[in-house]
């Protein structure tokens, strides 16, 4: 048959996939290899990847030695909530304005909106500081969540969008003739059918602003209280001696609610990402 | 839902609906203000956090601003910029984002074409090639700065036990391994998703076509060259591109890796500006930098722009 693969090929292609996945994967076997070794370890020559010293204390340490911690990781999941909520209020509305209303302009907004994601947040990291500023709004968590919401606004409306193509007009029509109102019938009859692609969006726009956060942190927040995990263990990076083995540690701990979502939720995120994305 | 039945062409039973739809709409023919207030909450955030500072932006660059205090100095700033040393800061952004660009495609598409290939596994490793997309970007480059470390990290560990080379090699302390070593992990942060698109494009791809050439006698390599590459080619050219602006605008990879060192080899036009607005608090300065990323990433989106108006005129 056509997908037969020859015994070589098979050996070509696991060795392929086995560099490929060496490459993906080597810092984070890395990081977890550092992080079960006792600082004296991690400061070792010549290097070894396995020792015979492995413990899991800086798992334990971590939380009093490097203060804070707890908060950090608070914070990460907070502003990522919060922008995502933001960003949905925002893009829900949009999306079905664009998706299923034909009025002067609307190409030219829905083009206006995709010409945001060319402009990153960092080029326009002056004008921000001083809006954060004059709002008084520096050293606070809306001048993290403010600028997370908008720049990723315009990705999730044209994702949302392409879901709502999806539903077939009809199910309005029928809805009018039974003479509901047009939000009525937004509320009640089109958002449960595409909940499927609002969970989509909002899982991809919470990934996003959890991976996302830390220019806008580094940049706007000074308050420790405030910080996420990021720019938390960024801080440690000055010091003289850092503790990297505690610092892997925590970044493991932090990163892995978001990867067990994943893993969970893969099939969809993936769907999601790439029909909004090759598509159009 | 796969993506491949998204690339179908549209049958009659939607277009018919389609012409339906636009035709009761003709009907009714006065000014309906329901579109747009649906449109309020994002525009009112987007104007907020986007418009006003790219105006904001042009406007401060032609002025000396400090924090509290500005005043008008005409073309001051990019007079300045250009006594600096600007073109190499320039001419380094474009080769960083070339060589970033040019080797998450080519990883991206050996990536698509693994994921792609029907081998048991392939579910766990579609699995296993996201996490550096999912990983916050800076606890990424955390793992990665430490990957560098000359004394205890493992590349120069591993180089060394296999004899690569002689004694301890501090990746991020020399321009040129420095600069490469910026590239390699804005690659592993986006060769992810590169893949994922490249992938969804190839599944697109109508099996008859394969099944055609190999009862033809086609080999593999011809049915990927004759067959995949160029019936994925628009996709590959969206993702360049798209790809192109995300590396051109990155900062965080840098940032933590070198701050733009050592010795400016790795500043590229988003570390300049920050540096020199932020660091140094001179927003004249700075936005005047920030209007000439500007420029380059408008000749950018024009391309992407242009583009997306073809394909959508397609959709239709």
């Amino acid at each position: 048959m056509i997908h037969k693969y020859t015994l070589w090929e098979k050996i070509g292609l696991y060795s392929a996939i086995a560099v490929f996945l060496i490459f993906v994967l080597a810092p984070f076997a890395e990081a977890f290899m550092v992080s079960l070794r006792p600082i004296e370890s991690v400061f070792r020559v010549p290097y070894q990847f396995f020792s015979d010293d492995m413990t899991f204390a800086a798992y334990v340490d971590m939380w009093s030695e490097v203060p804070g911690l707890a908060r950090y990781i608070f914070n990460s999941f907070f502003i990522a909530a919060c922008v995502t909520l933001l960003a949905i209020v925002c893009i829900i509305p949009a999306a079905y304005s664009f998706s299923r209303f034909d009025y002067r302009g609307r190409n030219s907004l829905l083009t206006a909106f995709l010409a945001i994601n060319m402009v990153g947040a960092a080029v326009l990291i002056i004008p921000l500081y001083k809006l954060m500023f004059s709002l008084g709004l520096l050293n606070s968590y809306w001048s993290m969540i403010l600028p997370g919401a908008a720049f990723t606004v315009p990705t999730g409306i044209f994702l949302m969008r392409s879901y709502f193509l999806r539903i077939p007009k009809e199910l309005e029509e029928a809805a009018y003739v039974d003479g509901a109102g047009r939000l009525y019938t937004l509320w009640r009859v089109i958002l449960p059918v595409a909940l499927p692609g609002i969970v989509v969006v909002t899982i991809t726009t919470f990934i996003t602003a959890y991976a996302q956060q830390f220019l806008f942190a580094l940049t706007f927040n000074g308050k420790d209280e405030y910080h996420p995990l990021t720019v938390g263990l960024y801080q440690f990076f000055g010091r003289e001696r850092i503790l990297w083995n505690q610092v892997m540690a925590a970044s493991l701990v932090g990163t892995l609610p978001v990867l067990i979502v994943y893993v969970f939720l893969q099939k969809y995120i993936v769907a999601g990402l790439t029909a909004g994305a090759v598509k159009e | 839902m796969s993506a491949g039945t998204e690339h179908q062409p549209p049958g009659p039973i939607e277009e018919t609906a389609e012409d339906l739809a636009a035709g009761g709409r003709r009907r009714r023919r006065r000014i309906d203000a329901f579109p747009y207030l649906l449109l309020i909450p994002a525009t009112i955030l987007t104007l907020v956090i986007v418009a006003w500072p790219l105006i904001e932006t042009f406007r401060l660059s032609f002025t000396d601003a400090r924090l509290g205090r500005e005043s008008y100095v005409g073309v001051e700033n990019y007079v300045d910029i250009f006594q600096d040393d600007f073109w190499e800061i320039m001419r380094r952004t474009f080769l960083w984002m070339g060589l970033g660009v040019t080797l998450k495609i080519l990883m991206g598409l050996i990536g698509a074409v693994l994921l792609n290939a029907a081998l048991p596994g392939r579910a766990l490793f579609r699995v296993l090639i996201m996490p550096p997309w999912i990983v916050p970007i800076a606890i990424g480059v955390f793992m990665w700065s430490w990957m560098y470390n000359g004394q205890f990290g493992m590349i120069s560990g591993l180089a060394q036990r296999f004899g690569l080379i002689d004694g301890p090699f501090e990746f991020l302390a020399y321009g040129t391994s420095a600069f490469l070593a910026t590239v390699v992990t804005d690659v592993w942060v986006g060769t992810p998703l590169v893949a994922l698109y490249l992938l969804a494009a190839m599944q697109s791809i109508p099996t008859e076509l394969y099944e055609a050439a190999w009862t033809d006698g086609a080999g593999r390599w011809y049915r990927f060259r004759r067959i995949t590459l160029p019936l994925i080619a628009p996709s590959i050219f969206t993702v360049a591109l798209l790809s192109a602006i995300w590396t051109f605008n990155s900062f965080d990879i840098i940032w933590i890796l070198t701050e733009g060192g050592p010795r400016g080899s790795t500043t590229t036009m988003i570390i300049d500006t920050y540096k020199t607005a932020i660091s140094r608090f001179r927003f004249g300065e700075g936005a005047a930098r920030a209007v000439m990323i500007l420029v380059c990433l408008t000749a950018f989106a024009g391309v992407y722009l242009a583009l997306m108006a073809r394909t959508q005129r397609t959709d239709r």
